[in-house]
């Protein structure tokens, strides 16, 4: 038998995402197959098929999965699972979506976000913001997981690319239609793949402090842009720029709060940075525990100083 | 078009939860227990729903302990007209908690299903999409908007990059992202007429559902702890920490 990873992609290529989860769906053994389901994503399968210790990729180009909506999608992965012991994905928006109703048709409680595997049935995932970390052992035949990216390294390419095998897709049971999408467009890397994440918070005051003091800085570092939850709901940063325990979860080298005091739903999404650095006029932020190098002072003051610094050391 | 949603008792969002020592689970004893803020939304959206004209009866679920009553009766305080506990003392799994809501569904055959997207407390995220599963039903999740067209609903969600919008046919599943709404605080009025709303009450046996746990947990632990560093006294010595002795610029 053999274990199935199902790809994030968007078309001409893998997303990040994918060689982080590859690298969890490879410690669980046994010989490991990637699934491709889009539309026109013939480059993404041929991206995964150079993964180091991928046997085979399967394709399935067609129509219905070019929006990869959960119906469709969880039909697809129905009637593939038959040949695997386990199903894996990342747990991005899309495997969030995805999974647990793949869980539900084939009777399995699936394991969600996990952040170790420690064996082919036990693994370990965090609880209540992060606050506690569980070791769980799953009793169902088969397993049903989503991975949690930060936590494993991409897998890099591999010495021979696998085959390509395409596959039939499956009846669209037909439930949803897709409207549209609005997506962010930016010039910035990915928030849950940067190297260096520069967040704001409820302490940058509005959506114009964003652009004209985190944004920059951000972007002398060649950095994604964050937020905290106050900062979003108070409407000064875009929804998907949230980092926490119901945001995104990050741990890129460098993680810089700015003005987040560091409640413990926000520290839920970044404490696994390498490097964490605070500045915040209130030295008893609960940020300063856990961050690396603290500033204590008036972002407002100190954010277009940094930029300068940043500049002369040639950055 | 009558309206299902579900409230979980969990603990309250303020409370920094402590592991037990020895590694049985966290500490739950006279800790402050509250709503999943999750599931605060999707009441909010189905009674802005019912405001709207559009949803007719709001049927408000928890499966749980006793005290699971009064998360269902803070949901008729903010504006739902009934409720249903499904009352066990034992950990309940999202499969097996879909498992009794589909049986639920079954019964009272609403036209939309508003749920939290996530527990606070498992942080699972699952049994709206389970649910789903087991109905046969669309689902929208991580809903920021939901408008009702006929008997179908469309749905704006948050995805990775934005948002995407998908049309779904009735009946549906919707699971709430924070962004939905506001939820409201219930009126000291509201609050007394919410006592004489009724609450059924149902086992999981009821249902014919087994809650056996399919995860075993073997521990629970706390996660590595991260040592608060030093304090740097300007911009200059932060760049020069990052770049010398961090190595990260």
């Amino acid at each position: 038998m053999a274990n199935l990873l199902v790809a994030e992609h968007d078309g001409a290529g893998l997303k990040d995402a994918t060689a982080k989860a590859l690298t969890a769906a490879r410690a669980l053994g046994g010989d490991l197959h990637v699934l491709v389901a889009g539309q026109g994503c013939r480059g993404a399968a041929e991206a995964a098929a150079k993964l180091d210790g991928v046997a085979k990729v399967l394709i399935a180009d067609d129509a219905r999965y070019a929006h990869l909506t959960a119906e469709p999608i969880a039909a697809l992965l129905v009637g593939l699972a038959k040949d695997y012991d386990a199903i894996v994905m990342p747990a991005t928006a899309i495997g969030k979506d995805v999974m647990p109703r793949v869980a539900a048709l084939l009777d399995v409680m699936q394991v969600s976000e996990v952040t170790k595997v420690l064996s082919a049935d036990t693994f370990e995932r965090l609880i209540y913001a992060g606050s506690a970390v569980q070791t769980v052992r799953s009793r169902d035949a088969k397993k049903v997981i989503t991975v949690r990216i930060s936590s494993f390294q991409a897998t890099g390419t591999g010495a021979a690319a696998a085959p390509v095998e395409a596959v039939a897709a499956a009846d669209d049971p037909g439930l949803s239609r897709f409207v549209g999408e609005e997506l962010s467009k930016s010039e910035r890397p990915e928030l849950t793949s940067a190297r260096i994440v520069v967040s704001g918070g409820r302490a940058v005051q509005s959506r114009e402090n964003f652009a004209k003091y985190i944004e920059p800085v951000a972007d002398r570092l060649g950095a994604a842009v964050g937020a905290s939850r106050a900062a979003v709901d108070a409407g000064y940063a875009p929804n998907d720029w949230q980092v926490g325990q119901t945001g995104k979860v990050v741990a890129p080298d460098l993680y810089v709060a700015i003005g987040i005091s560091g409640a413990i739903q926000h520290l839920a999404g970044m404490k696994d940075s390498k490097v964490i650095v605070a500045i915040n006029k209130d030295e008893e932020a609960p940020i300063f525990q856990v961050a690396d190098y603290g500033l204590v002072g008036d972002l407002f003051k100190i954010v277009p100083e940094l930029t300068d610094e940043l500049a002369k050391i040639g950055k | 078009m009558k309206v299902l949603v579900t409230v979980k008792r969990v603990v309250d969002y303020n409370v920094k939860v402590r592991v037990k020592s020895d590694g049985s689970g966290v500490e739950l004893a006279n800790v402050k227990m509250s709503m999943n803020p999750f599931d605060e939304i999707a009441v909010e959206e189905a009674i802005r729903l019912k405001e709207a004209g559009k949803a007719t009866e709001i049927v408000a679920v928890s499966i749980g302990p006793a005290q699971a009553a009064e998360t269902i009766r803070t949901a008729l305080a903010m504006g739902a007209d009934r409720g249903i506990l499904v009352k066990t003392d034992a950990t309940v799994e999202p499969l097996a908690v879909a498992k009794i809501l589909a049986k639920i569904v079954a019964e009272e055959q609403p036209g939309l299903v508003i749920m939290g997207k996530q527990a606070i407390d498992d942080d699972c995220n699952q049994t709206g999409q389970m649910l789903a599963a087991l109905l046969g039903w669309p689902q929208g999740t991580f809903a920021s908007k939901v408008v009702l067209e006929g008997d179908g609903v469309t749905v704006t969600r948050e995805v990775d990059g934005g948002l995407q919008t998908v049309a779904l046919k009735g009946p549906a599943i919707v699971t709430t992202d924070l962004r939905l709404n506001e939820p409201r605080y219930a009126s000291l009025p509201n609050i007394m007429k919410a006592k004489k709303k009724p609450i059924a009450e149902k086992t999981p046996a009821d249902c014919g559902v087994d809650v056996a746990p399919r995860l075993e947990v073997l521990k629970t632990t706390e996660p590595p702890g991260r040592k608060g560093g030093i304090k740097v006294g300007s911009v200059a010595e932060l760049v020069g920490k990052l770049k010398d002795e961090a190595g990260v610029l």
